[in-house]
């Protein structure tokens, strides 16, 4: 018995696809502003000094890094309403994205301001710079350049977890699906095509971080 | 009846050709130091002959196994020819023992048992018999090479490829390593040098072979070659490495 | 339904964990036996065979879990093989492991340096010769602590399996939200039980890398 494909059923979709890639996008975007905003606050946190802010965000990225991001999740939408805590399912999405990605670039950052020269630092430190001056002009920078490859992945892998998402019924590319091959009976296709699409995501996601990378590390490094 | 034959070997990387139609031959026995400047190809010739390095045009024939560009039969041209590196490269999981029974056993395989016997002879010959057990990291730079040495010995080779090897040792090591040279040229193995030791060359090789810009400018018996350099380049050469 | 205690919840929820663990575990060691023939592709001297694990590589890295998990789920019945939550769930999760162990591997490959490479090849070694003897047993050294902390991915990656009705950890938080309305204190122990199987493997692979970092 020959199964005959038939991917047009899936194309007959094609705006409620086009609206999923946009939210993945979107999600995505959100989350990586965020997530890394919070990983250099983070990452600036456990190189304090401070004993107590070193273990407390310790903690958070060690529960974030050794749990699943379903589990997280459905957490934040299902569990935190018990807490009078209750969020529509994008804005849960984006919180338990934020939240991942924030654990995962502290980790990563942290990791690039450790590897800083102990040379730059004692010079900063005898031009009487402070410890968050030194922080922010000649730690940090060099940092995120050295670590932009790995932070860079990590991004991607945040952007393909958010396929999970679909679950709490926020409206992204899988949900897409679900809701497609629920219309046109043709699972296989429809995840194919949605497969597809992701690659792309990914594809189109690296590239962009990379030209990022290029563009705000090169031209800093050129002007120093 | 040569050993090794060379016949118009051209090699380019990209757009840089670094050898320009070299045609050499070397006679079982003889001991051969490739010299001139960095970058004028010497260290690649050396590496085609092994097929370390793949060659665009020639052959390559050494004792009836044959290279050419299509690069046929390695293995067969690398059961021949011995090589030993200016990083030693021995294999640090390894002793030094281990080192030089691995490719007989492997590649070759011989027994165990005999394999053992050839490693404690040819690490005899090079003067290490009781650093059998020894990991690379526990010996010296001159250690290691000498090492490197046994190991390639220990394949029984027609022909040895030595390539700067004593380069990367520090001073006070680089004569423990060059006895051992010695040595096996005085046994009679056909030995190929790249050296930067021009003492050593003039006193141990029975050719010169002096390199410039990807081709061969010069060859013969090394008094000759000292005393009457034919070309300004090799004469330039000279001077700049006998004033060092 | 009767009244749920704490415990009652803890124990089933341990009970289904055990799935997790065994979930694991299989697709740790498939994925593993799968990622070193891959592995080997990807290093081969063959240019064609590179390309391809190259490919496989990419495409497992660059899709979502949760889409090659569907993809199996629906592919073995248009293949006329029936399918089971368990089956897919193996199949997804041991490819899923077998590209990213790869990719860790390669990395581990590429830092032997070029002389061992060389030393072996002018030592008339073929390929698998070489890797067996030389390359290999250096990169096992500096593969173990990756290797490691991968296992955590993995048992974390067992929880998108509940999304096709595999009853492991997750799944069974799912269920028992559903029969006694505590969200919070369900997920926040599934969570805890995650936390339990994961963080010692972190640990442990980073004082695996610490130990090799001292030793070089």
């Amino acid at each position: 018995m020959a199964y005959s494909f038939d991917f047009p059923a899936v194309f007959d979709y094609t705006p409620v696809l086009v609206d999923g890639v946009v939210l993945t996008a979107a999600l995505t975007v959100v989350s990586t502003v965020a997530g890394v905003s919070i990983g250099i606050a983070g990452a600036a946190a456990r190189t304090s000094g401070v004993k107590a802010l070193d273990t407390a965000v310790g903690v958070y990225v060690e529960v974030i890094r050794n749990t699943p991001f379903l589990v997280q999740l459905f957490f934040i939408f299902f569990g935190l309403p018990t807490l009078g805590i209750r969020l529509p399912e994008w804005q849960a999405a984006v919180l338990a994205m934020v939240v991942n990605l924030g654990a995962y670039s502290t980790e990563i950052i942290r990791a690039g301001i450790q590897a800083t020269p102990r040379g730059l630092i004692e010079a900063g430190e005898s031009l009487a710079m402070t410890r968050a001056e030194i922080f922010r002009h000649i730690v940090i920078k060099p940092a995120m350049k050295k670590i932009w490859p790995a932070l860079s992945s990590q991004i991607v892998i945040v952007m393909l977890g958010s396929s999970v998402c679909s679950q709490i019924a926020a409206e992204e590319l899988t949900f897409a699906a679900n809701f497609i091959q629920s219309r046109n009976f043709r699972p296989f296709e429809v995840y194919f095509v949605v497969t597809a699409l992701y690659l792309g995501l990914a594809v189109l996601l690296r590239w962009l971080l990379a030209r990022f990378g290029n563009l705000v590390f090169a031209r800093r490094a050129a002007r120093a | 009846m040569s050993l090794v034959k060379l016949t118009g070997i051209h090699k380019s990387y990209g757009d840089n050709e670094v050898l320009k139609g070299i045609d050499l031959k070397v006679n079982e026995g003889q001991v051969v130091a490739l010299i001139g400047r960095s970058g004028s190809g010497k260290s690649t010739l050396l590496r085609t002959i092994n097929g370390l390095e793949r060659i665009n045009q020639g052959s390559i024939e050494v004792d009836g196994a044959c290279v050419d560009p299509g690069q046929s039969d390695l293995r067969a041209l690398r059961l021949k020819v011995g090589m030993v590196f200016q990083q030693f490269n021995l294999f640090p999981h390894l002793t030094a023992g281990q080192n030089v029974m691995l490719a007989p056993v492997v590649v070759k395989k011989q027994s165990k048992a005999d394999v053992r016997t050839i490693a404690e002879e040819a690490l005899a010959k090079v003067g290490l018999a009781d650093k059998f057990d020894a990991y690379p990291d526990q010996l010296s730079g001159g250690q290691q090479q000498r090492v490197a040495i046994a190991r390639s010995l220990a394949m029984k080779p027609r022909v040895m490829l030595c390539d700067e090897i004593t380069s990367a040792l520090d001073p006070e090591l680089v004569n423990e390593v060059l006895a051992v040279v010695r040595k096996l040229a005085e046994e009679g193995m056909t030995l190929l040098l790249v050296t930067h030791e021009m003492r050593f060359a003039r006193e141990v090789c029975d050719t010169l072979v002096f390199m410039h810009k990807g081709r061969i400018a010069e060859q013969g018996a090394p008094e000759e070659v000292f005393t009457k350099p034919a070309t300004p380049e090799l004469a330039q050469f000279i001077g700049m490495v006998t004033e060092r | 339904m009767p009244e749920f205690t704490t415990w009652d919840i803890l124990y089933n929820l341990i009970l289904a964990a055990r799935w997790t663990v065994v979930l694991s575990i299989l697709a740790f060691i498939c994925g593993g036996i799968a990622g070193l023939l891959v592995l080997l592709g990807r290093v081969s001297p063959l240019p064609w065979l590179r390309r391809t694990m190259n490919l496989y590589i990419e495409l497992f890295q660059g899709t979502p879990l949760l889409m090659q998990i569907f993809i199996v789920f629906f592919a073995f019945p248009l293949m006329g093989v029936e399918t089971t939550a368990w089956t897919a769930a193996v199949v997804a999760l041991t490819l899923f492991t077998s590209a990213y162990l790869a990719e860790i591997w390669r990395g581990c490959v590429e830092s032997v340096p070029k002389g061992q490479w060389e030393a072996s090849e002018s030592l008339a070694m073929s390929f698998t010769e070489q890797m067996r003897y030389v390359i290999l047993p250096q990169a096992l050294r500096v593969a173990v602590p990756p290797t490691v902390g991968f296992s955590v991915q993995v048992i974390k990656g067992t929880a998108v399996t509940s999304i096709i009705g595999f009853v492991e950890l997750t799944k069974a938080g799912t269920m028992i939200t559903n029969a006694t309305f505590q969200p919070f204190l369900v997920y926040g122990l599934v969570g805890l039980l995650y936390f339990a199987l994961c963080y010692p493997l972190s640990v442990y692979a980073k004082r695996l890398e610490r130990t090799l970092h001292v030793a070089r």
